[in-house]
Protein backbone atom coordinates (compact mmCIF):
# COMPACT_ATOMS: atom_id res chain seq x y z
CA UNK A 1 0.00 0.00 0.00
CA UNK A 2 2.85 2.40 0.85
CA UNK A 3 4.44 1.78 -2.51
CA UNK A 4 1.14 2.47 -4.19
CA UNK A 5 0.94 5.80 -2.38
CA UNK A 6 4.44 6.75 -3.49
CA UNK A 7 3.66 5.85 -7.08
CA UNK A 8 0.56 7.99 -7.14
CA UNK A 9 2.41 10.94 -5.60
CA UNK A 10 5.07 10.66 -8.30
CA UNK A 11 2.39 10.48 -10.90
CA UNK A 12 0.86 13.68 -9.61
CA UNK A 13 4.25 15.41 -9.55
CA UNK A 14 4.96 14.35 -13.12
CA UNK A 15 1.71 15.80 -14.31
CA UNK A 16 2.37 18.95 -12.31
CA UNK A 17 -0.80 20.98 -12.56
CA UNK A 18 -0.15 24.60 -13.40
CA UNK A 19 -2.09 27.71 -12.58
CA UNK A 20 -2.90 29.77 -15.61
CA UNK A 21 -3.48 33.45 -15.97
CA UNK A 22 -6.69 35.39 -15.52
CA UNK A 23 -9.75 34.48 -17.53
CA UNK A 24 -11.72 36.97 -19.54
CA UNK A 25 -14.66 38.60 -17.78
CA UNK A 26 -17.51 36.21 -17.01
CA UNK A 27 -19.89 35.67 -19.85
CA UNK A 28 -23.39 34.27 -19.77
CA UNK A 29 -23.50 30.66 -18.60
CA UNK A 30 -24.07 28.22 -21.43
CA UNK A 31 -25.33 24.93 -20.00
CA UNK A 32 -25.21 23.00 -23.26
CA UNK A 33 -21.67 24.10 -23.96
CA UNK A 34 -20.57 23.17 -20.43
CA UNK A 35 -22.14 19.73 -20.49
CA UNK A 36 -20.85 18.87 -23.95
CA UNK A 37 -17.45 20.29 -23.06
CA UNK A 38 -17.17 18.04 -20.03
CA UNK A 39 -18.45 14.97 -21.81
CA UNK A 40 -16.25 15.51 -24.82
CA UNK A 41 -12.52 15.57 -25.13
CA UNK A 42 -10.16 18.47 -24.60
CA UNK A 43 -6.47 19.19 -24.93
CA UNK A 44 -6.08 20.16 -21.30
CA UNK A 45 -7.50 18.74 -18.13
CA UNK A 46 -9.57 21.39 -16.50
CA UNK A 47 -9.80 20.90 -12.73
CA UNK A 48 -11.47 24.01 -11.34
CA UNK A 49 -11.89 27.74 -11.81
CA UNK A 50 -11.83 30.10 -8.90
CA UNK A 51 -11.47 33.85 -8.67
CA UNK A 52 -10.91 34.15 -12.41
CA UNK A 53 -8.11 31.60 -12.30
CA UNK A 54 -8.22 28.25 -14.01
CA UNK A 55 -6.59 25.27 -12.40
CA UNK A 56 -5.77 22.79 -15.08
CA UNK A 57 -3.29 20.15 -16.17
CA UNK A 58 -1.56 20.83 -19.44
CA UNK A 59 -1.21 17.80 -21.63
CA UNK A 60 1.15 17.08 -24.54
CA UNK A 61 -0.06 17.75 -28.06
CA UNK A 62 1.32 15.37 -30.68
CA UNK A 63 0.35 16.22 -34.22
CA UNK A 64 1.58 15.20 -37.63
CA UNK A 65 0.61 17.36 -40.56
CA UNK A 66 1.48 16.49 -44.13
CA UNK A 67 2.76 20.03 -44.67
CA UNK A 68 4.92 20.70 -41.65
CA UNK A 69 5.68 17.26 -40.22
CA UNK A 70 5.61 16.31 -36.55
CA UNK A 71 4.73 18.76 -33.78
CA UNK A 72 5.01 18.01 -30.12
CA UNK A 73 4.39 20.65 -27.47
CA UNK A 74 2.43 21.40 -24.33
CA UNK A 75 -1.20 22.28 -24.74
CA UNK A 76 -0.52 25.40 -22.68
CA UNK A 77 0.47 27.20 -25.89
CA UNK A 78 -2.98 26.68 -27.34
CA UNK A 79 -4.96 28.09 -24.44
CA UNK A 80 -7.43 30.93 -25.06
CA UNK A 81 -7.34 30.38 -28.80
CA UNK A 82 -3.56 30.80 -29.00
CA UNK A 83 -1.68 29.73 -32.09
CA UNK A 84 1.56 27.77 -31.92
CA UNK A 85 3.66 26.51 -34.81
CA UNK A 86 0.77 27.30 -37.14
CA UNK A 87 -1.62 25.14 -35.14
CA UNK A 88 -4.63 26.23 -33.19
CA UNK A 89 -7.84 24.87 -31.70
CA UNK A 90 -10.66 25.61 -34.07
CA UNK A 91 -13.27 27.84 -32.42
CA UNK A 92 -16.03 26.82 -34.81
CA UNK A 93 -16.70 25.03 -38.03
CA UNK A 94 -16.38 21.39 -38.94
CA UNK A 95 -13.50 20.71 -36.59
CA UNK A 96 -14.72 22.73 -33.64
CA UNK A 97 -12.63 22.13 -30.54
CA UNK A 98 -9.97 20.20 -32.45
CA UNK A 99 -6.51 21.21 -33.55
CA UNK A 100 -6.37 22.49 -37.11
CA UNK A 101 -3.63 23.90 -39.27
CA UNK A 102 -4.19 26.84 -41.55
CA UNK A 103 -3.31 25.96 -45.11
CA UNK A 104 -1.80 28.26 -47.70
CA UNK A 105 -5.22 28.78 -49.31
CA UNK A 106 -6.73 29.91 -46.01
CA UNK A 107 -8.73 26.71 -45.37
CA UNK A 108 -8.31 24.67 -42.21
CA UNK A 109 -6.87 21.19 -42.38
CA UNK A 110 -7.13 18.69 -39.59
CA UNK A 111 -3.72 17.03 -39.17
CA UNK A 112 -3.16 13.53 -37.82
CA UNK A 113 -3.80 14.12 -34.16
CA UNK A 114 -2.19 11.74 -31.65
CA UNK A 115 -2.36 14.21 -28.78
CA UNK A 116 -2.56 12.99 -25.25
CA UNK A 117 -5.95 14.52 -24.61
CA UNK A 118 -7.93 14.44 -21.38
CA UNK A 119 -9.58 11.15 -22.30
CA UNK A 120 -6.27 9.60 -23.35
CA UNK A 121 -4.65 10.75 -20.12
CA UNK A 122 -7.55 9.33 -18.11
CA UNK A 123 -7.23 6.13 -20.10
CA UNK A 124 -3.52 5.93 -19.29
CA UNK A 125 -4.02 6.59 -15.59
CA UNK A 126 -6.82 4.05 -15.35
CA UNK A 127 -4.88 1.45 -17.32
CA UNK A 128 -1.89 1.92 -15.06
CA UNK A 129 -4.10 1.68 -12.00
CA UNK A 130 -5.69 -1.48 -13.37
CA UNK A 131 -2.28 -3.01 -14.01
CA UNK A 132 -1.13 -2.10 -10.51
CA UNK A 133 -4.26 -3.53 -8.92
CA UNK A 134 -4.42 -6.79 -10.84
CA UNK A 135 -0.69 -7.46 -10.96
CA UNK A 136 -0.49 -6.57 -7.26
CA UNK A 137 -3.18 -9.14 -6.58
CA UNK A 138 -1.34 -11.69 -8.70
CA UNK A 139 1.87 -10.92 -6.80
CA UNK A 140 0.07 -11.51 -3.51
CA UNK A 141 -0.89 -14.97 -4.72
CA UNK A 142 2.57 -15.69 -6.10
CA UNK A 143 4.17 -14.97 -2.76
CA UNK A 144 1.93 -17.34 -0.88
CA UNK A 145 1.65 -21.08 -0.69
CA UNK A 146 -1.47 -23.02 -1.37
CA UNK A 147 -2.14 -23.67 2.30
CA UNK A 148 -1.87 -20.07 3.48
CA UNK A 149 -5.10 -18.51 4.74
CA UNK A 150 -7.57 -16.94 2.33
CA UNK A 151 -6.89 -13.31 1.38
CA UNK A 152 -8.58 -10.38 3.06
CA UNK A 153 -9.17 -6.82 2.01
CA UNK A 154 -8.65 -5.84 -1.61
CA UNK A 155 -7.18 -9.18 -2.71
CA UNK A 156 -10.17 -10.94 -1.17
CA UNK A 157 -12.48 -8.61 -3.09
CA UNK A 158 -10.62 -9.36 -6.32
CA UNK A 159 -10.86 -13.05 -5.60
CA UNK A 160 -14.61 -12.86 -5.06
CA UNK A 161 -15.01 -10.78 -8.22
CA UNK A 162 -12.86 -13.07 -10.34
CA UNK A 163 -14.29 -16.34 -9.11
CA UNK A 164 -17.90 -15.15 -9.29
CA UNK A 165 -17.36 -13.89 -12.85
CA UNK A 166 -15.69 -17.11 -13.92
CA UNK A 167 -18.15 -19.45 -12.22
CA UNK A 168 -21.30 -17.38 -12.55
CA UNK A 169 -20.89 -15.78 -15.95
CA UNK A 170 -18.11 -17.05 -18.18
CA UNK A 171 -18.45 -20.78 -17.55
CA UNK A 172 -22.24 -21.01 -18.05
CA UNK A 173 -22.24 -18.63 -21.05
CA UNK A 174 -19.40 -20.11 -23.07
CA UNK A 175 -19.54 -23.76 -22.17
CA UNK A 176 -16.82 -26.34 -22.09
CA UNK A 177 -13.83 -24.53 -23.63
CA UNK A 178 -14.34 -21.35 -21.67
CA UNK A 179 -10.82 -21.34 -20.33
CA UNK A 180 -9.10 -19.58 -23.23
CA UNK A 181 -11.54 -16.64 -23.07
CA UNK A 182 -11.30 -16.07 -19.33
CA UNK A 183 -8.34 -13.64 -19.40
CA UNK A 184 -9.92 -11.53 -22.14
CA UNK A 185 -13.34 -11.32 -20.51
CA UNK A 186 -11.91 -10.56 -17.09
CA UNK A 187 -9.67 -7.87 -18.59
CA UNK A 188 -12.62 -6.31 -20.37
CA UNK A 189 -14.74 -6.39 -17.24
CA UNK A 190 -12.09 -4.88 -14.98
CA UNK A 191 -11.11 -2.35 -17.62
CA UNK A 192 -14.64 -1.07 -18.12
CA UNK A 193 -15.49 -1.18 -14.42
CA UNK A 194 -12.40 0.76 -13.36
CA UNK A 195 -12.84 3.35 -16.12
CA UNK A 196 -16.52 3.74 -15.22
CA UNK A 197 -15.77 4.18 -11.53
CA UNK A 198 -12.91 6.59 -12.15
CA UNK A 199 -15.23 8.58 -14.40
CA UNK A 200 -17.55 9.11 -11.44
CA UNK A 201 -14.86 10.74 -9.31
CA UNK A 202 -15.28 14.42 -10.11
CA UNK A 203 -11.71 15.66 -9.57
CA UNK A 204 -8.43 15.23 -11.35
CA UNK A 205 -7.23 11.67 -11.65
CA UNK A 206 -10.82 10.67 -12.19
CA UNK A 207 -13.60 12.43 -14.00
CA UNK A 208 -12.51 11.73 -17.55
CA UNK A 209 -15.40 10.37 -19.54
CA UNK A 210 -13.41 7.43 -20.91
CA UNK A 211 -15.95 4.66 -21.43
CA UNK A 212 -18.55 7.23 -22.47
CA UNK A 213 -16.37 8.02 -25.46
CA UNK A 214 -17.31 6.26 -28.65
CA UNK A 215 -13.70 5.59 -29.69
CA UNK A 216 -13.04 3.66 -26.49
CA UNK A 217 -16.28 1.73 -26.81
CA UNK A 218 -15.43 1.07 -30.46
CA UNK A 219 -12.08 -0.51 -29.60
CA UNK A 220 -13.64 -2.63 -26.86
CA UNK A 221 -16.41 -3.78 -29.19
CA UNK A 222 -13.86 -4.52 -31.89
CA UNK A 223 -11.89 -6.64 -29.43
CA UNK A 224 -15.04 -8.59 -28.61
CA UNK A 225 -15.74 -8.91 -32.35
CA UNK A 226 -12.32 -10.50 -32.81
CA UNK A 227 -12.80 -12.79 -29.81
CA UNK A 228 -16.18 -13.92 -31.16
CA UNK A 229 -15.21 -14.49 -34.78
CA UNK A 230 -11.56 -15.53 -34.69
CA UNK A 231 -12.39 -18.49 -32.48
CA UNK A 232 -15.75 -19.27 -34.09
CA UNK A 233 -16.34 -22.94 -34.85
CA UNK A 234 -17.10 -24.38 -38.28
CA UNK A 235 -20.72 -24.87 -37.29
CA UNK A 236 -20.93 -21.16 -36.49
CA UNK A 237 -19.58 -20.09 -39.87
CA UNK A 238 -21.80 -22.57 -41.63
CA UNK A 239 -24.75 -21.06 -39.75
CA UNK A 240 -23.70 -17.66 -41.09
CA UNK A 241 -22.99 -18.45 -44.74
CA UNK A 242 -25.03 -21.58 -45.42
CA UNK A 243 -27.84 -21.73 -42.85
CA UNK A 244 -30.52 -24.41 -42.71
CA UNK A 245 -33.17 -22.61 -44.75
CA UNK A 246 -34.89 -23.44 -48.06
CA UNK A 247 -32.38 -23.24 -50.88
CA UNK A 248 -34.15 -20.43 -52.76
CA UNK A 249 -33.46 -18.14 -49.82
CA UNK A 250 -29.74 -18.42 -50.35
CA UNK A 251 -28.90 -19.55 -53.87
CA UNK A 252 -29.61 -16.87 -56.45
CA UNK A 253 -29.69 -14.01 -53.97
CA UNK A 254 -27.91 -14.79 -50.68
CA UNK A 255 -30.68 -13.23 -48.65
CA UNK A 256 -30.35 -15.12 -45.38
CA UNK A 257 -26.52 -15.23 -45.43
CA UNK A 258 -26.58 -11.48 -45.91
CA UNK A 259 -28.87 -11.05 -42.93
CA UNK A 260 -26.70 -13.39 -40.88
CA UNK A 261 -23.59 -11.48 -41.86
CA UNK A 262 -25.17 -8.20 -40.85
CA UNK A 263 -26.02 -9.92 -37.58
CA UNK A 264 -22.33 -10.72 -37.08
CA UNK A 265 -21.57 -7.03 -37.37
CA UNK A 266 -24.50 -5.72 -35.36
CA UNK A 267 -23.58 -7.75 -32.28
CA UNK A 268 -20.40 -5.78 -31.49
CA UNK A 269 -22.06 -2.61 -32.76
CA UNK A 270 -24.80 -3.04 -30.16
CA UNK A 271 -22.14 -3.61 -27.52
CA UNK A 272 -20.42 -0.39 -28.51
CA UNK A 273 -23.54 1.76 -28.59
CA UNK A 274 -24.85 0.34 -25.32
CA UNK A 275 -21.69 1.07 -23.37
CA UNK A 276 -21.10 4.45 -24.96
CA UNK A 277 -24.67 5.69 -24.63
CA UNK A 278 -25.14 4.52 -21.07
CA UNK A 279 -21.96 6.02 -19.73
CA UNK A 280 -22.29 9.24 -21.68
CA UNK A 281 -25.90 9.68 -20.65
CA UNK A 282 -25.00 9.18 -17.00
CA UNK A 283 -22.35 11.85 -17.18
CA UNK A 284 -24.67 14.16 -19.09
CA UNK A 285 -27.46 13.80 -16.54
CA UNK A 286 -25.17 14.49 -13.57
CA UNK A 287 -23.60 17.47 -15.32
CA UNK A 288 -27.01 18.85 -16.32
CA UNK A 289 -28.23 18.56 -12.75
CA UNK A 290 -25.18 20.46 -11.58
CA UNK A 291 -25.75 23.07 -14.27
CA UNK A 292 -29.22 23.72 -12.86
CA UNK A 293 -27.54 25.61 -10.02
CA UNK A 294 -25.73 27.97 -12.39
CA UNK A 295 -28.65 28.38 -14.77
CA UNK A 296 -30.93 29.54 -11.96
CA UNK A 297 -28.49 32.13 -10.62
CA UNK A 298 -30.23 34.88 -12.55
CA UNK A 299 -33.67 33.93 -11.22
CA UNK A 300 -33.13 35.36 -7.78
CA UNK A 301 -31.94 34.15 -4.44
CA UNK A 302 -34.96 32.07 -3.40
CA UNK A 303 -35.28 30.04 -6.57
CA UNK A 304 -31.56 29.63 -6.84
CA UNK A 305 -31.09 28.26 -3.33
CA UNK A 306 -34.09 25.94 -3.53
CA UNK A 307 -32.96 24.67 -6.91
CA UNK A 308 -29.49 24.15 -5.47
CA UNK A 309 -30.92 21.86 -2.80
CA UNK A 310 -32.92 19.99 -5.44
CA UNK A 311 -29.90 19.73 -7.68
CA UNK A 312 -27.64 18.36 -4.92
CA UNK A 313 -30.25 15.82 -3.87
CA UNK A 314 -30.76 14.65 -7.45
CA UNK A 315 -27.01 14.56 -8.03
CA UNK A 316 -26.55 12.34 -4.99
CA UNK A 317 -29.26 10.07 -6.29
CA UNK A 318 -27.80 10.03 -9.78
CA UNK A 319 -24.33 9.28 -8.46
CA UNK A 320 -25.66 6.30 -6.57
CA UNK A 321 -27.45 5.19 -9.70
CA UNK A 322 -24.31 5.68 -11.76
CA UNK A 323 -22.38 3.57 -9.28
CA UNK A 324 -24.81 0.80 -10.06
CA UNK A 325 -24.69 1.53 -13.79
CA UNK A 326 -20.89 1.51 -13.73
CA UNK A 327 -20.92 -2.05 -12.48
CA UNK A 328 -23.92 -3.02 -14.56
CA UNK A 329 -22.48 -1.85 -17.87
CA UNK A 330 -19.20 -3.62 -17.24
CA UNK A 331 -21.18 -6.73 -16.36
CA UNK A 332 -23.49 -6.48 -19.33
CA UNK A 333 -20.64 -5.92 -21.76
CA UNK A 334 -18.82 -8.97 -20.39
CA UNK A 335 -22.00 -11.03 -20.26
CA UNK A 336 -23.00 -10.29 -23.86
CA UNK A 337 -19.46 -10.84 -25.10
CA UNK A 338 -19.44 -14.18 -23.32
CA UNK A 339 -22.85 -15.10 -24.73
CA UNK A 340 -21.80 -14.21 -28.29
CA UNK A 341 -18.54 -16.12 -27.88
CA UNK A 342 -20.53 -19.06 -26.52
CA UNK A 343 -22.85 -18.95 -29.55
CA UNK A 344 -19.85 -18.98 -31.89
CA UNK A 345 -18.39 -21.93 -29.98
CA UNK A 346 -21.45 -24.10 -30.58
CA UNK A 347 -20.21 -27.39 -32.02
CA UNK A 348 -23.44 -28.95 -33.09
CA UNK A 349 -25.84 -27.27 -35.46
CA UNK A 350 -29.19 -26.71 -33.74
CA UNK A 351 -31.69 -29.56 -34.13
CA UNK A 352 -34.11 -29.28 -36.98
CA UNK A 353 -37.67 -28.74 -35.91
CA UNK B 1 -22.40 15.55 -33.80
CA UNK B 2 -18.86 15.25 -32.55
CA UNK B 3 -19.73 12.84 -29.80
CA UNK B 4 -20.65 10.08 -32.24
CA UNK B 5 -17.52 10.46 -34.31
CA UNK B 6 -14.65 8.29 -33.11
CA UNK B 7 -11.46 10.34 -32.91
CA UNK B 8 -8.60 8.58 -34.72
CA UNK B 9 -5.99 9.63 -32.14
CA UNK B 10 -8.10 8.31 -29.31
CA UNK B 11 -8.74 5.06 -31.17
CA UNK B 12 -4.99 4.69 -31.62
CA UNK B 13 -4.15 5.30 -27.95
CA UNK B 14 -7.03 3.19 -26.75
CA UNK B 15 -5.98 0.31 -28.99
CA UNK B 16 -2.40 0.63 -27.79
CA UNK B 17 -3.17 0.81 -24.10
CA UNK B 18 -5.88 -1.83 -24.22
CA UNK B 19 -3.64 -4.27 -26.06
CA UNK B 20 -0.81 -3.65 -23.59
CA UNK B 21 -3.12 -3.99 -20.59
CA UNK B 22 -4.67 -7.13 -22.08
CA UNK B 23 -1.33 -8.77 -22.83
CA UNK B 24 0.08 -7.98 -19.39
CA UNK B 25 -3.03 -9.05 -17.53
CA UNK B 26 -3.60 -12.15 -19.64
CA UNK B 27 -0.01 -13.21 -19.13
CA UNK B 28 0.89 -12.18 -15.62
CA UNK B 29 -2.38 -11.19 -13.97
CA UNK B 30 -5.46 -13.33 -14.25
CA UNK B 31 -3.93 -16.75 -14.96
CA UNK B 32 -1.88 -16.45 -11.78
CA UNK B 33 -4.94 -15.47 -9.76
CA UNK B 34 -7.11 -18.17 -11.31
CA UNK B 35 -4.46 -20.82 -10.83
CA UNK B 36 -4.04 -19.81 -7.20
CA UNK B 37 -7.79 -19.88 -6.62
CA UNK B 38 -8.12 -23.25 -8.35
CA UNK B 39 -5.24 -24.81 -6.47
CA UNK B 40 -6.62 -23.52 -3.20
CA UNK B 41 -10.00 -24.93 -4.08
CA UNK B 42 -8.39 -28.28 -4.76
CA UNK B 43 -6.40 -28.02 -1.56
CA UNK B 44 -9.56 -27.32 0.43
CA UNK B 45 -11.33 -30.24 -1.22
CA UNK B 46 -8.40 -32.53 -0.47
CA UNK B 47 -8.27 -31.30 3.12
CA UNK B 48 -11.98 -31.91 3.57
CA UNK B 49 -11.59 -35.39 2.14
CA UNK B 50 -8.66 -36.06 4.47
CA UNK B 51 -10.62 -34.78 7.45
CA UNK B 52 -13.54 -37.00 6.53
CA UNK B 53 -11.17 -39.96 6.20
CA UNK B 54 -9.60 -39.19 9.56
CA UNK B 55 -13.00 -38.93 11.17
CA UNK B 56 -13.98 -42.27 9.69
CA UNK B 57 -10.80 -43.83 11.00
CA UNK B 58 -11.38 -42.32 14.40
CA UNK B 59 -14.89 -43.69 14.39
CA UNK B 60 -13.50 -47.11 13.48
CA UNK B 61 -11.00 -46.92 16.30
CA UNK B 62 -13.70 -45.85 18.70
CA UNK B 63 -15.97 -48.70 17.69
CA UNK B 64 -13.04 -51.11 17.92
CA UNK B 65 -12.37 -49.91 21.44
CA UNK B 66 -15.99 -50.30 22.33
CA UNK B 67 -15.94 -53.82 20.92
CA UNK B 68 -12.82 -54.64 22.93
CA UNK B 69 -14.40 -53.28 26.06
CA UNK B 70 -17.53 -55.32 25.44
CA UNK B 71 -15.49 -58.43 24.90
CA UNK B 72 -13.51 -57.83 28.06
CA UNK B 73 -16.72 -57.42 30.01
CA UNK B 74 -18.05 -60.60 28.51
CA UNK B 75 -14.90 -62.42 29.48
CA UNK B 76 -15.08 -61.07 32.98
CA UNK B 77 -18.63 -62.23 33.37
CA UNK B 78 -17.72 -65.64 32.01
CA UNK B 79 -14.75 -65.99 34.31
CA UNK B 80 -16.82 -64.99 37.29
CA UNK B 81 -19.51 -67.40 36.32
CA UNK B 82 -17.00 -70.19 35.88
CA UNK B 83 -15.38 -69.39 39.20
CA UNK B 84 -18.70 -69.54 40.99
CA UNK B 85 -19.54 -72.79 39.25
CA UNK B 86 -16.24 -74.28 40.29
CA UNK B 87 -16.81 -73.17 43.84
CA UNK B 88 -20.25 -74.73 43.95
CA UNK B 89 -18.89 -77.89 42.48
CA UNK B 90 -16.10 -78.09 45.03
CA UNK B 91 -18.53 -77.54 47.87
CA UNK B 92 -20.91 -80.12 46.45
CA UNK B 93 -18.07 -82.57 46.09
CA UNK B 94 -16.88 -81.97 49.62
CA UNK B 95 -20.37 -82.37 50.96
CA UNK B 96 -20.84 -85.59 49.08
CA UNK B 97 -17.55 -86.92 50.36
CA UNK B 98 -18.39 -85.96 53.91
CA UNK B 99 -21.76 -87.61 53.64
CA UNK B 100 -20.36 -90.86 52.33
CA UNK B 101 -17.64 -90.84 54.98
CA UNK B 102 -20.24 -90.26 57.66
CA UNK B 103 -22.36 -93.07 56.31
CA UNK B 104 -19.38 -95.32 56.23
CA UNK B 105 -18.53 -94.49 59.86
CA UNK B 106 -22.13 -94.97 60.92
CA UNK B 107 -22.32 -98.34 59.14
CA UNK B 108 -19.10 -99.47 60.81
CA UNK B 109 -20.45 -98.40 64.17
CA UNK B 110 -23.73 -100.19 63.59
CA UNK B 111 -21.88 -103.28 62.55
CA UNK B 112 -19.78 -103.17 65.66
CA UNK B 113 -22.83 -102.57 67.84
CA UNK B 114 -24.67 -105.54 66.35
CA UNK B 115 -21.60 -107.74 66.87
CA UNK B 116 -21.48 -106.69 70.48
CA UNK B 117 -25.17 -107.38 70.94
CA UNK B 118 -24.75 -110.82 69.42
CA UNK B 119 -21.88 -111.49 71.78
CA UNK B 120 -24.01 -110.37 74.73
CA UNK B 121 -26.91 -112.55 73.58
CA UNK B 122 -24.57 -115.48 73.21
CA UNK B 123 -23.30 -114.88 76.70
CA UNK B 124 -26.80 -114.57 78.08
CA UNK B 125 -27.90 -117.77 76.37
CA UNK B 126 -24.89 -119.53 77.90
CA UNK B 127 -25.79 -118.20 81.32
CA UNK B 128 -29.43 -119.32 80.89
CA UNK B 129 -28.25 -122.78 79.90
CA UNK B 130 -25.96 -122.98 82.93
CA UNK B 131 -28.78 -121.83 85.22
CA UNK B 132 -31.24 -124.27 83.65
CA UNK B 133 -28.78 -127.09 84.23
CA UNK B 134 -28.28 -125.97 87.85
CA UNK B 135 -32.07 -125.74 88.37
CA UNK B 136 -32.74 -129.13 86.91
CA UNK B 137 -29.98 -130.57 89.09
CA UNK B 138 -31.59 -129.19 92.27
CA UNK B 139 -35.03 -130.37 91.11
CA UNK B 140 -33.73 -133.83 90.50
CA UNK B 141 -32.33 -133.92 94.13
CA UNK B 142 -35.74 -133.22 95.61
CA UNK B 143 -37.64 -135.65 93.31
CA UNK B 144 -37.73 -138.41 95.70
CA UNK B 145 -39.71 -136.37 98.22
CA UNK B 146 -43.41 -135.61 97.87
CA UNK B 147 -45.02 -133.75 95.39
CA UNK B 148 -45.51 -130.74 97.53
CA UNK B 149 -41.97 -130.65 98.46
CA UNK B 150 -41.18 -130.95 94.83
CA UNK B 151 -43.28 -127.90 94.07
CA UNK B 152 -41.85 -126.09 97.04
CA UNK B 153 -38.47 -126.94 95.82
CA UNK B 154 -39.21 -125.75 92.37
CA UNK B 155 -40.56 -122.46 93.69
CA UNK B 156 -37.58 -122.08 95.98
CA UNK B 157 -35.29 -122.83 93.15
CA UNK B 158 -36.99 -120.27 90.95
CA UNK B 159 -36.59 -117.77 93.73
CA UNK B 160 -33.01 -118.63 93.90
CA UNK B 161 -32.73 -118.22 90.18
CA UNK B 162 -34.38 -114.86 90.47
CA UNK B 163 -32.05 -113.92 93.24
CA UNK B 164 -29.04 -114.93 91.26
CA UNK B 165 -30.37 -112.98 88.32
CA UNK B 166 -30.81 -110.00 90.59
CA UNK B 167 -27.34 -110.49 91.89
Amino acid sequence: MERLGKISVWLLLLLCPCLAGAQEPTKAFDAKETVLGHIGDSYEWHIASFGGHDLHVSLPVIVHSPASGWHCFSSEHLREGGEYEGLRVAAEGEHKGKIVERQADGSDLRPLDLSITKTVMGLFINSLLLLVLVLGTARWYKKRKVDSPAPRGFVGLMEILVSSLVDGLIKPCIGENYRRFVPYLLTVFCFILLNNLMGLIPIFPGGANVTGNIAVALVLAFASFLAINLFGSRAYWKEVFWPDVPAWLKVPVPLIPLIEFVGVLTKPFALMIRLFANMMAGHAVILSLTCVIFVTVEMGMAINSSMTVVSVLFSVFMNCLELLVAFLQAYVFTLLSAVFIGLAQEHKAPEKA
Amino acid sequence: MGLLQPESGLVFWMLLSFVIVFILLAKYGFPVILRAIDSRKEYIDASLEAAREAERKLENIRSDGRKLLDEAEQRQREILREASETREQIIREARRKAESEGQRIIAAAQEQASAERDAILQDARHQVAVLAVAVSEKMLRQKLADETSQTLLAERLLDEVEQTEKQ
